[in-house]
């Protein structure tokens, strides 16, 4: 405790001599990002804190504090509680577990380092992969004393999963067998098993003690059937992702266009991969239309070259289309685009999966709405089975396919983090609920092509003399919609206009009767009856539909499938209590007596609209009214 | 500091637009009387807050460090705000990647917190590389000051009122960190360059919070400071 100050003994020296020559070195430090997993009684947190204790990170302030914590609340005795340094939150101090991901930081006279400490309980499993998405390097905490567990299985799993390249298996508490080569080597041949079945090729083992500092910061002398290096100088040298990026075709998504005046157009973004220098022939996707580079220009200038990991400003040649979400690439190796992909996800939602809703997806600078199929498997963080699921819950790993509402450029995740990583955003609650990663594209979705009919949905519609449109009528089960939407239709009919009315039961006789009442299954039943609703407007058709279709997302999904204007929602606004009261068919009552389950309204939630176009509250109006006032909504004042 | 951001402001053609809590202003509310937790939570949490419901931002940028404190290393870089103001760092949307979900609803906003990942050397670093104007009081010059429960305190202001006993001293200090007046203490230094400054940084055997009262006021108080609307 003697020296607490920061930094090693020839770092202070350069700095009292010599500043400037310090501020340069530093100047020239690369940084390491990388994560630890175990958990707290493998001595996770007693790792951080010896490596900012061992490279001088602790001040006086903070190790005073962190001695009168240690007496208070640590688990050490007399001695200081490293695990304090790094439990975060007052909640979780409490309950001496650490909930989140916190990022440490700390520097030696060769690199700087971000340390992400995430849980190691499978149910943190989200915040594991949200610490690792960014690392290069993993440290696998093992107890000598316990050897392989299945959360090494997992972390290992995980960390493989996240594409990090670079493992330690760090086996901890070595001081605990008396430093037993035995032990060592028993745990490693243990692991090596272990990774093999995972697909880990490459990992470095070693011998340390958190809490005694041996092999940390310096090769300890108690291991001298040890020849690697110790956790600092591996640390220190290990090769980084981002030069490795370097060495691949030029990639950079557009983050914005840089248009101050009519003279000047440029393209802004992060280069995630490759070099950029004037004269290269860009690719501008996914429009495929090529340009040459006329200017590279970084914060200082006019640049000859830029690399991977450079947020620069491009301009090109020709006055081309291209905007935000469009990436530039190297015009000879550009990547794909599609729109149907397989991926994995890792559902961080307190809502489920709902295969079949639209969710907002992120990937790169794009973003566009997405779908996902039910899931191919779930895999078994901790034995890495492939298990059959209909949906995913927090923390679940699955394989699904998914599709986008339009093409994106995209590569696998495994040949680019940036390209092939991506978020899933609930429409309703913006909450990020999905981690992705993409394998690669269908085939039917590059071999499937849109066949451009010679007639047109206008010249149908214009034949029939009529706009088409959908009225989507929604509420409760027994609110009144097939009563209303029934004498709509009717009414239209006598006016000669060529309807069709889709009935929320007969479609499920028919087109839904494979589907249940879950919700998964009422998301699939919609989108079944929009895509329906979709071709008949193409056919010039006015849609009537009358379905419970109890969740905006999906009347919102529909709604983006038509054209502007085209679909008009129709609220039926019956009180639960006065539709419960009719009861037309009995329904109510068999949901209450435990009879049928998932109703709406009472086992299964309902979603009013907001602002839907036309609101009728049956309360108020009679079913005739509400009709004339719909027709009229449609068509004008007759 | 008042006049550097006047300054800064004026050179660099922004629009400088400065609130302050008429409530705390009425009311006269000082450090010296009301204690630094009133003060703080009347002139800068609800400032703040008053401030941003005022004109309907969107979105508040702050140079809040992970490295700074402990409830600070769990921040977000995109950390949303409910319609009050509140922090809820118990639901906090995951950041993977470098991707970002900035979608909110109405009434929530986001602080943006861009140099998140940076430490106070990188600061310093980025300072003297750019050559960034930065307040004098960072610098160290002699001043007149007291000692009072542990920290250096500075009395060039008549809003100082002086204890019984004390009497201002004029000593060689500086301050490592702004918060707001006097809760800060100042470090006794020599240092009156750059390069001083952060050869003293880096010597130093103190973390640069420690200067700053509002921490100490109870166990955790920066998370719950937060949680209410603090930046």
């Amino acid at each position: 405790m003697a020296d607490t100050q920061q930094g090693s003994a020839e770092a202070r020296t350069l700095i009292a001599n010599d500043i400037d020559a310090y501020l340069q070195q530093h100047l020239h430090k690369s940084l390491l990002r990388f994560i630890t997993c175990g958990s707290v009684d493998d001595g996770k947190s007693t790792l951080i804190g010896r490596l900012l204790y061992d490279s001088k990170m602790i001040y006086e302030d903070q190790l005073a504090l962190l001695e009168a914590d240690s007496k208070r609340v640590g688990t050490q005795g007399q001695n200081i509680d490293f695990a304090l340094l790094v439990d975060g939150l007052a909640a979780e101090r409490e309950q001496g577990i650490t909930i989140d991901v916190a990022y440490r930081f700390f520097s030696t006279d060769r690199r700087k380092f971000i340390v992400a400490d995430t849980p190691g309980h499978e149910q943190y499993t989200r915040n594991m992969v949200t610490g690792a998405s960014t690392a290069d390097l993993a440290v696998i905490l093992i107890d000598a004393r316990k050897g392989v567990l299945t959360q090494t299985r997992r972390h290992s799993f995980l960390a493989h999963l996240i594409g990090i390249r670079h493992l330690v298996l760090a086996i901890n508490k070595m001081d605990l067998v008396g430093f037993d080569q035995g032990r060592f080597d028993t745990i490693v041949s243990d692991y090596r098993s272990c990774a093999d079945s995972i697909g880990i090729t490459d990992f470095l083992a070693m011998p340390i003690s958190a809490l005694t500092g041996d092999n940390i910061s310096a090769r300890s002398t108690k291991t001298p059937w040890y020849n690697g290096p110790s956790l600092i100088e591996h640390l220190e040298t290990v090769p980084l992702e981002i030069d490795a990026a370097q060495t691949r075709p030029f990639r950079m998504p557009v983050q914005w266009v840089n248009r101050p005046d009519l003279d000047f157009r440029g393209f802004s973004g992060l280069i995630c991969a490759g070099s950029v220098m004037p004269g290269d022939t860009l690719r501008v996707l996914p429009s495929g239309l090529t340009s040459l580079v006329s200017r590279v220009l970084t914060p200082d200038g006019d640049a000859l070259q830029a690399i991977a990991g450079q947020s620069v400003t491009i301009c090109l040649a020709d006055q081309i289309a291209c905007s935000r979400g469009d990436v530039l690439a190297a015009a000879e190796a550009a990547p794909q685009i599609a729109d149907q992909f397989e991926a994995t996800l890792v559902w961080m939602g307190d809502d489920q999966l709902l295969a079949g809703r639209p969710y907002w997806l992120k990937l790169a600078t794009q973003t566009v709405s997405a779908t996902i199929q039910p899931p191919k498997y779930q895999i078994n963080v901790n034995t890495m089975e492939r298990l059959a699921a209909k949906t995913l819950t927090m923390n679940a790993i699955g394989v699904c396919n998914l599709a986008t509402d339009r093409p994106i450029v995209f590569e696998s995740y495994e040949e680019n983090h940036d390209l092939g990583g991506f978020i899933l955003i609930d429409k309703l609650t913006n909450a990020t609920v999905a981690a992705g990663m993409l394998h690669f594209a269908l085939r039917r979705s590059q071999n499937v092509h849109w066949q451009a009919l010679d007639i047109s949905r206008e010249a149908r519609a214009g034949m029939k003399n009529q706009r088409p449109a959908v009225l989507w009528f929604t509420g409760l089960s027994g609110a009144g919609k097939s009563t209303i939407a029934n004498l709509v239709d009717k009414r239209l009919h006598r006016m000669n206009r060529h309807t069709f009315l889709l009935d929320g039961d007969n479609i499920r006789h028919g087109l839904s009767r494979d589907l249940g009442f879950a919700d998964a299954d009422r998301v699939e039943n919609i989108r079944r009856v929009g895509e329906v609703a979709r071709l008949m407007t193409d056919a010039g058709i006015i849609v009537i539909t009358a379905f419970i279709s109890p969740f905006s997302a999906e009347r919102q999904m529909v709604r983006d499938m038509m054209l502007p204007g085209e679909f008009i929602e129709i609220y039926v606004d019956t009180p639960l209590a006065e539709a419960e009261r009719r009861d037309v068919k009995g329904l109510y009552k068999k949901a209450r007596t435990g009879q049928l389950a998932n109703f709406t309204g009472i086992a299964s939630a309902y979603e009013p609209p907001i602002a839907a176009d036309i609101h009728i509250d049956t309360t108020k109006m009679s079913a005739e009214d509400a009709a004339a006032l719909i027709v009229e909504y449609l068509i004008g004042p007759v | 500091m008042y006049e550097f951001r006047d300054r800064v402001a004026r050179e660099s053609g922004m629009e400088l637009i400065v609130y302050q809590n008429p409530e705390a202003k009425a009311r006269g509310i000082n450090p010296f009387e009301h204690g630094s937790q009133v003060h703080t939570d009347l002139w800068k949490t609800e400032g703040l807050k008053q401030a941003l419901d005022l004109h309907n931002f969107d979105v508040a940028f702050g140079g809040a460090r992970r490295d700074e404190e402990v409830s600070r290393a769990k921040e977000r870089v995109f950390s949303f705000r409910s319609a009050n103001h509140r922090w809820d760092p118990k639901n906090q949307r995951p950041e993977l990647w470098r991707l970002y979900n900035t979608k909110k609803a109405q009434g929530q906003s986001i602080r943006v917190f861009p140099i998140s990942n940076w430490t106070e050397l990188d600061i310093w670093h980025y300072i003297h590389l750019q050559a960034i104007p930065i307040v004098p009081l960072y610098f160290a010059a002699p001043r007149p000051t007291v000692r009072r429960d542990g920290l250096l305190l500075m009395v060039d202001d008549a809003r100082f009122p002086l204890r019984q006993g004390e009497t201002p001293v004029m000593r060689s200090v500086r301050f490592r960190t702004l918060g707001c007046y006097p809760l800060t203490g100042a470090i006794e230094s020599k240092a009156a360059t750059l390069p001083e400054v952060i050869q003293e940084t880096l010597l130093a055997s103190t973390s640069e919070r420690q200067g700053r009262a509002i921490d100490h006021d109870q166990a955790a108080s920066m998370e719950k400071k937060k949680q209410d609307g603090y930046f």
